[in-house]
């Protein structure tokens, strides 16, 4: 593997900008990086090297030409496939949407190119972001770095995979209930959801509209909030988009580095997200942590958040009935695949037997759900209901957040599961994402970064920091902090400990 | 937003033809199997989330936009206007400059 | 299609009370559609009017225009509505493929105006006020071209093509409480309605109300009860059906007439009335049910998560309010009282949609009834002759040049006739053409006066009955003159003339 990719972003950026490497140079070491390991990990649907290496050549001939260039120009950039771009196809993770092209790119992908990053690829996903593991893709599982046989988690598998064995250092993924911060939690790697508004959804193939917001994941928390600087920020075309002066993320990351920043931090647990299933080696990881920072001078608070029991609830709502309408344009019309039935039919019939046909199993449930959560009749009781515990929820915040400055929880309840082990009852997949899912229909902002691994397992574990709404910021800061003491519990930078380095370097995955 | 009285706080039962008649409104041909499946979980599903009710009391606000806001509106100016090509680029059927459709019965809406 | 069975009307309504309820959608005629900044223009070639919000291209996301908003809300107000302190957007889920989303977003709990009047004056005078429930924003749909089958309708069609093009324009829809109380006026009622509604949209400059194209479009429900139930409010309605997109005021009136007759017939057979949408037919004249509603009943209405609640300010209400031109009907009783036109003169110049300009003619110093005979004469006869609009043909300000040439006796009606000709082929201003033609009146009596004698000298018969006292002869002579003259005369002069050269010999 060639050194360039195991640099942080930051690092690379260095590199760039003294001249010490060229874009095309940091571009080709990660493309041929995704050559040797990605037939093992599948973490990108779509690359294109010939694009990639034109885009670093452009940044290359920026550079030589005296244009002052953004912090991360020429630095590799993974983009999750519910974006959409230009200059590759755009499928969400279905089939429905198979070779798809845009006529636009995404905001946040346009800020990336006009920062120079260079788009590496499109990553792997759950179809249209439904689903916590990466296997509800059409086309294929990703495999977890960590260990093969694992998932990475979801419905971003593919971008934290992607970061996490080295085949980019910084990817962009969506968060609708946790799709960001619970891979990272899973693959070892960081990964925030903003404030809701505060990036740019244009370009996002909508899942839950009111839920979901693109943000950053890296291997540390400064490269995360390097990448949260390129893409935050208003745009006109989103009309949930806030018009917020928002401070330097990465600013806050530098300033956190140092753990004394720490004393004083008012820190929250709430009760409820210390769910009953969770794994002992999770909650080992996760006390630890607790302990670490009370050593720092921070005082831990226990919350109350009585509602956060419906939070589950309430989501599963929410999301399929948004789903339900935003996906409803997969008709075979105007894009996408069509499928004509048997013997023709009529418009109608070709909808339905494209629908049939082009969307998954997860899909085809969450839609038929959203569909009778909003029907004539059960609104209120369902949807309207939600509406209100979503109500319930930010209230709930709102009382902790005027008890303490950060609330902490295990980002996942467990560490990455078998690829292949299903529950027959979906409700029980739902019911793992209860500790990101009140973030989103809160809108305020979280992050999870890699916290040590589980005893039992050897896999990464993950801690979930949330702030209150525009508090972003606070999030890197205590976040820096926090890294800083697991580097130096560990003596090294925990993605340094990542098994399947050696083995992947080789082109052989580890078991 | 409807008008309608809410549904009892316990989820009513779901059957085939419920699913069959949703998967209408949606526009999804299912199978025998999918329907038998989806009857199933979705049955499961609502029992474990209809206890939204029970909180949601008529004295608490819905939230419908996570971080309000108001009065978001754009100028009156033209812009990312899309030329023909790009319009039909990704078309499974195009023909005259249009975007071709299958026949469809019944009335204009 | 089977002929319909129909009661005479002056028998259904013997026996039922007709009540009526009106939607009318308005295109707003502003520069973007309403969620995107794509062009809202009408005649492009198909698929070139297109942003991808109005296609539904994935990560598309739809952002309100401001515009439309402010023209919705000076609706509102010129409706006599209350403007909405807190204003919503939903969504309206149905499949259909003229809809790029598959969802059309208009407004539900919350629209943007409610609880107004709009009042109108029938044929007879008659004066009546329509109760308006709501007007709420919403986007249209595109247009599908079915392609096949031998009618070119959606029935037997082997395929249909889809442009986008209109999907996204902005709509207003406005809706009327049921208007009891019409009795035979009902269907005129209806036309007269949307007629009022199209001079208010044209006085606020919103929309291009060209009901051809479909700017302005009219659902009309109707129902019937049996007499007796006259004043007892909405609780015994009959049951109601809605023909769609009726589109001429014309047609209106006819197809409420036709509703009416129908539902009567059928419930005095006993048949119960379906509650359906029904589709007007212009080359029958008659409505055939519709699709039956089988989504139409659960639109699954939700509040628009990409969009936020508009909150306008009183302050922006009252500035608004502040712009609001003069109420049509009102303009209209003030400017036929002005003008004093006769009530048929005063209709022929509405129905021409000649009234801002011959308002405009008179503010360029024309006496009303000139201007009048301007306009529904011979500026309409050559724009008639040209399928041209008057308007586009000359200014008042031009007709003004002109009539103040006769008024200082250089032309005569004639010769205006012909300058006017010029003007509108664009040969240069009144005196110009005057000037450039060598048109102006000879008013040197000399040269008349040889005329004159010469045509007495040509026809002594004629000069015999002038001086037998048969004054009418003289006309032969004058136009002999005029001929000669080749119109350049006075005729009134020429006449005096004539008679004193008669009688001078």
């Amino acid at each position: 593997m060639s050194e360039l990719t195991t640099l942080t972003a930051a690092e690379l950026s260095a590199k760039l900008t003294s001249g010490e490497v060229s874009a095309v140079e940091a571009t080709q070491a990660h493309l041929d990086r995704i050559a040797a390991v990605d037939g093992d990990i599948h973490a990108f649907l779509a690359t294109d090297s010939d694009a990639s290496l034109a885009a670093a050549r452009a940044v290359d001939e920026r550079r030589a030409a005296g244009e002052q260039l953004g912090e991360l120009a020429g630095v590799p950039l993974a983009i999750k496939d519910v974006l959409v771009t230009t200059d590759m196809p755009s499928t969400s993770g279905s089939k429905i949407l198979e070779g798809y092209r845009s006529p636009f790119d995404a905001t946040v992908v346009a800020k990336a190119r006009a920062a120079g990053l260079i788009n590496i690829g499109k990553t792997n996903m759950d179809e249209f972001a439904m689903g916590s593991a990466t296997e509800n893709s059409a086309y294929g599982p990703t495999f977890n770095p960590w260990a093969l046989d694992r998932v990475p988690g979801g419905s971003g598998g593919g971008s934290a995979a992607a970061v996490s064995a080295f085949e980019a250092p910084l990817a962009l993924g969506s968060d609708t209930g946790g799709s960001i911060r619970q891979p990272a939690a899973l693959t070892g790697t960081v990964g925030a959801k903003p404030t809701y508004g505060g990036v740019s959804r244009y370009g996002a193939i909508a899942l839950a509209s009111s839920l979901d917001q693109v943000g950053p994941c890296a291997r540390t928390v400064l490269d995360t909030a390097l990448l949260h600087d390129v893409v935050a920020g208003h745009d006109r075309h989103d009309a949930t988009s806030l018009n917020h002066a928002w401070p330097s993320m990465a600013a806050a990351a530098r300033d956190g580095v140092d753990p004394a920043s720490l004393k004083g931090l008012r820190v929250g647990v709430i009760k409820q997200l210390q769910l009953p299933g969770m794994q002992p080696g999770v909650k080992e990881r996760f006390d630890e942590t607790v302990a670490l920072l009370t050593a720092q001078g921070v005082e831990v608070v226990e919350i109350d958040a009585p509602h956060f029991e419906y939070a589950v609830a309430a989501y599963y709502l929410i999301l399929p009935s948004e789903a339900s309408s935003n996906l409803a344009k997969y008709d075979s019309v105007r894009f996408g695949l069509r499928v004509e039935p048997e013997g023709g039919g009529t418009i109608e019939s070709v909808m339905s037997a494209t629908r049939g046909a082009g969307l998954g199993p997860e899909v085809k449930r969450r839609i038929i759900l959203g569909t009778y959560a909003l029907s004539a009749g059960y609104y209120d009781a369902y949807y309207g209901s939600a509406q209100k515990v979503r109500t319930l929820i930010q209230r709930d915040f709102a009382a902790a957040f005027s008890q303490v400055d950060v609330i902490v929880s295990p980002t996942a309840p467990t560490t990455a599961w078998n690829i292949g082990h299903v529950n027959e009852d979906p409700m029980q997949d739902y019911l793992n994402d209860a500790t990101t899912i009140p973030a989103n229909l809160a809108g305020i902002p979280g992050l999870s970064l890699p916290i040590g691994t589980a005893s039992e397992d050897g896999l990464p574990v993950g801690l979930q920091l949330m702030a209150p709404a525009f508090e972003d910021a606070r999030l890197y800061r205590a976040a820096s902090a926090i890294e800083s003491l697991i580097t130096a519990r560990d003596g090294k930078p925990f993605w340094a400990q990542a098994p399947s380095l050696v083995s992947a370097s080789t082109g052989k995955a580890a078991a | 937003m409807s008008e309608t009285p809410a549904a009892e706080n316990a989820a009513p039962e779901i059957t085939a033809e419920t699913v069959q008649h949703l998967a209408g409104l949606a526009r999804i041909a299912l199978t025998d199997a999918e329907v038998e499946g989806l009857t199933f979980e979705l049955d499961s599903i609502l029992t474990n989330i209809a206890k939204v009710s029970e909180v949601a009391t008529d004295d608490i606000p819905a939230t419908s936009h996570p971080i309000p806001l108001s009065n978001v509106t754009r100028v009156d100016e033209v812009a990312d206007v899309l030329t023909r090509e790009q319009a039909l680029a990704n078309a499974p059927a195009t023909a005259d400059g249009m975007f071709r459709v299958s026949s469809i019965l019944g009335e204009e809406q | 299609m089977a002929k319909t069975k129909l009661m005479d009307f002056d028998k259904a309504l013997e026996l039922f009370e007709p009540v009526i309820g009106l939607e009318v959608h308005v295109e707003l005629n502003t520069k973007t559609k309403m969620f995107s900044s794509a062009p809202n223009v009408f005649g492009s070639e198909p698929n070139t009017n297109l942003a991808p919000v109005c296609l539904g291209l994935p990560g598309s996301l739809p952002v309100v225009n401001e515009e439309a908003v402010k023209y919705s809300i000076r609706l509102g107000l010129a409706l006599g509505c209350d403007i909405a302190e807190v204003s919503g957007f939903a969504r309206k889920n149905y499949f259909y493929p003229d809809m790029g989303k598959n969802y059309q977003i208009s407004q539900y709990d919350d629209p943007i105006a409610h609880d107004g009047s709009v009042e109108i004056e029938l044929e007879s005078g008659r004066v009546i006020h329509v109760p308006i429930e709501r007007a709420h924003m919403e986007e249209d749909a595109g247009k599908l071209n079915h392609v096949g089958g031998s009618t070119g309708r959606i029935q037997g069609a082997e395929y249909s093509l889809v442009d986008y093009n209109r999907a996204g324009v902005p709509l207003v829809e406005i809706v009327t409480h049921p208007i009891f109380g019409g009795e035979a006026d009902t269907p005129e009622i209806a036309a007269a309605y949307v007629s009022t509604i199209r001079d208010i949209v044209v006085s606020l400059g919103i929309s291009d109300a060209r009901m051809e194209r479909g700017n302005i479009r009219c659902d009309a429900n109707v129902s019937l009860r049996p007499r007796g139930n006259e004043g007892a409010g909405m609780s015994v309605l009959g049951t109601r059906t809605e023909t769609k997109n009726v589109n001429s005021l014309r047609s209106i009136e006819r197809a409420v007439r036709f509703e009416i007759q129908r539902q009567a017939q059928l419930l005095s057979e006993g048949t119960a009335i379906t509650q359906e949408t029904r589709h007007w037919h212009e080359d029958t004249g008659e409505t055939s049910p519709g699709r039956p509603k089988s989504d139409a009943d659960d639109y699954r209405y939700f509040p628009e998560p990409d969009l936020s609640p508009l909150t306008p300010s009183r302050e922006l209400v009252e500035e608004l309010r502040a712009t609001l031109p003069e109420q049509p009907t009102l303009r209209r009783r003030r400017l036929a009282a002005e003008w004093g036109f006769s009530p048929l003169e005063f209709r022929d110049v509405v129905n021409g949609g000649l009234l801002d300009d011959i308002e405009a003619t008179v503010a360029a110093g024309v006496p009303a009834q000139t201007a009048r005979k301007w306009w529904t004469g011979e500026i309409a006869r050559i724009a008639n002759e040209r399928s041209a609009v008057p308007t586009d043909l000359i200014t008042p300000e031009q007709i003004a040049s002109v009539v103040a040439l006769v008024d200082a006796g250089t032309l005569n009606d004639k010769l205006a006739r012909q300058v006017l000709a010029g003007i509108i082929d664009g040969e240069g201003t009144a005196q110009e053409i005057v000037d450039a033609r060598g048109l102006a009146i000879v008013s040197d009596d000399g040269a008349l006066i040889a005329a004159v004698d010469a045509a007495l000298a040509e026809q002594p018969d004629v000069l015999e009955k002038i001086r037998g006292g048969k004054m009418q002869a003289a006309g032969a002579i004058i136009g002999s003159v005029m001929k000669a003259m080749k119109g350049q005369a006075d005729a009134a002069r020429v006449r005096e003339l004539v008679l004193e050269r008669a009688s001078a010999e």
